[in-house]
């Protein structure tokens, strides 16, 4: 049960997109799909799984003064880890994703998690608040490249649901990514009541 | 203090140094084959072999890198300027110096406008360049007075790529002219282009729209 909470915290209580508005940059700037929306939640949520679980593992070896340079080095890490990993196994995600995989580094709901909640519980608590804080932000892009994809170019993951001709390019660009975000922030508060 | 931080550094360089190890081959690999790939493409053939690899670089500086195959000649060229920056693209070239085929490598423009020039300019399509010879007149969007359709919205996309593909074909003419002097062959076929030609037409800063 204690558990269970932990991940619904992160889906929907605390969701770091449309609660905690953190991690702006990369939710407005790879949402142009569906697709790309959800490869950045999911590359998003791996680095934060093992940079919570690392990080409430280390905790009490780190003096106080320098627990934040030593997250970013452990997250920084992570990032490069994964961006190898997946410039080897998965080339086509990191081609359209990628300045954007470097910048998980800097994104701040990684470090956010690991200061707020990794630095004060345990390790298993720490995987669960990964999984759900990472399940929320993946869900949040992927909703939000869904909609800008629909309309913006008439279709969804990749298949045409009517002719791009018609799709209002705007949702396209970077400010249909704002009046979108709005708007489906305001739906979530307005229907979850948070 | 220091320890702990200069210990967290260590452990994660060396874990790195192992990843790093362990993901080169397959990168390297997937570098290779996504290269193969784009010159059989561009060529229209399934299994051309890179017998020569040549790098030069044209009038601004940038690398044009040329592979001589067994099949044909395909050209890689960038141009600095395009919407979102550099624009990679590979372009294949029947002898003549036409257009056999093209890919775009790398681009970094807008979704759903200047993105569009990888179909764009292909046959069939409204920009078509396949078949056209750079070399009896260069590639320019008709709003320049060429006679390539630019794509909707996306002029400065265009000239960027129609600017690659121009110093892919003068690389291109260059080479092979070297290499019919080389070979005492028919210089003549090949004489209507320098091989010290390889300029990109500039385009003024004004009169850039793409909305």
């Amino acid at each position: 049960m204690k558990y269970l909470s932990i991940l619904w915290n992160g889906i929907l209580k605390e969701n770091p997109t449309f609660v905690l508005l953190l991690g702006m940059c990369p939710t407005l700037g790879t949402t142009s799909s569906a697709v790309n929306g959800m490869s950045m939640g999911l590359a998003t949520m791996a680095v934060l799984i093992f940079s919570n679980f690392i990080i409430s593992c280390i905790k009490s070896l780190i003096p106080d003064q320098v627990r934040i340079p030593s997250y970013i080095v452990v997250i920084a890490s992570l990032v490069t880890a994964l961006q190898m990993f997946m410039q080897a196994y998965t080339p086509e995600v990191y081609k359209t994703l990628g300045l954007f995989i470097p910048l998980i580094v800097v994104n701040c709901i990684i470090l956010g998690r690991a200061e707020a909640f990794a630095a004060k519980h345990g390790p298993v608590e720490s995987i669960f608040d990964g999984i759900g804080i990472g399940l929320g932000f993946t869900i949040a892009l992927t909703l939000l490249g869904g909609i800008r994809e629909i309309l913006g170019t008439g279709k969804l993951f990749g298949t045409t649901l009517y002719s791009e001709n018609y799709g209002m390019l705007l949702f396209v660009l970077a400010p249909g990514a704002f009046i979108a975000l709005g708007y489906l922030i305001a739906i979530v508060k307005k229907t979850a009541k948070i | 203090m220091l320890c702990v931080l200069t210990l967290i550094s260590v452990i994660a360089a060396g874990a790195l140094a192992y990843v790093n190890k362990m993901t080169a081959g397959p990168i390297e690999e997937n570098k290779a084959r996504t290269l193969a790939e784009g010159i059989n493409t561009v060529l229209g053939v399934s299994d051309a072999q890179v017998q020569e690899t040549k790098e030069v670089e044209d009038a601004n500086g940038n690398p044009v890198i040329i592979y001589a195959t067994d099949k044909g000649v395909a050209v890689q060229a960038i141009d600095p300027n395009g919407f979102g920056g550099k624009l990679s693209v590979l372009v294949g070239f029947a002898d003549e110096g036409s257009i056999k085929g093209y890919t775009v490598l790398e681009h970094a423009e807008t979704p759903g406008l200047g993105a569009k020039a990888g179909d764009w300019f292909q046959k069939g399509q409204k920009g078509d360049i396949i078949g056209k010879n750079p070399g009896e007149k260069e590639l320019t969007v008709s709003k320049d007075g060429g006679d390539v359709d630019a794509i909707t919205a996306s002029t400065i996309t265009s000239r960027a790529f129609l600017r690659a593909v121009n110093v892919a074909f003068h690389a291109y003419a260059g080479a092979s002219a070297q290499a019919d002097a080389q070979s005492g062959a028919s210089a003549q076929q090949h004489a209507k282009v320098a091989p010290e030609e390889v300029t990109v037409p500039e385009v003024s800063a004004e009169g850039q729209s793409q909305n």
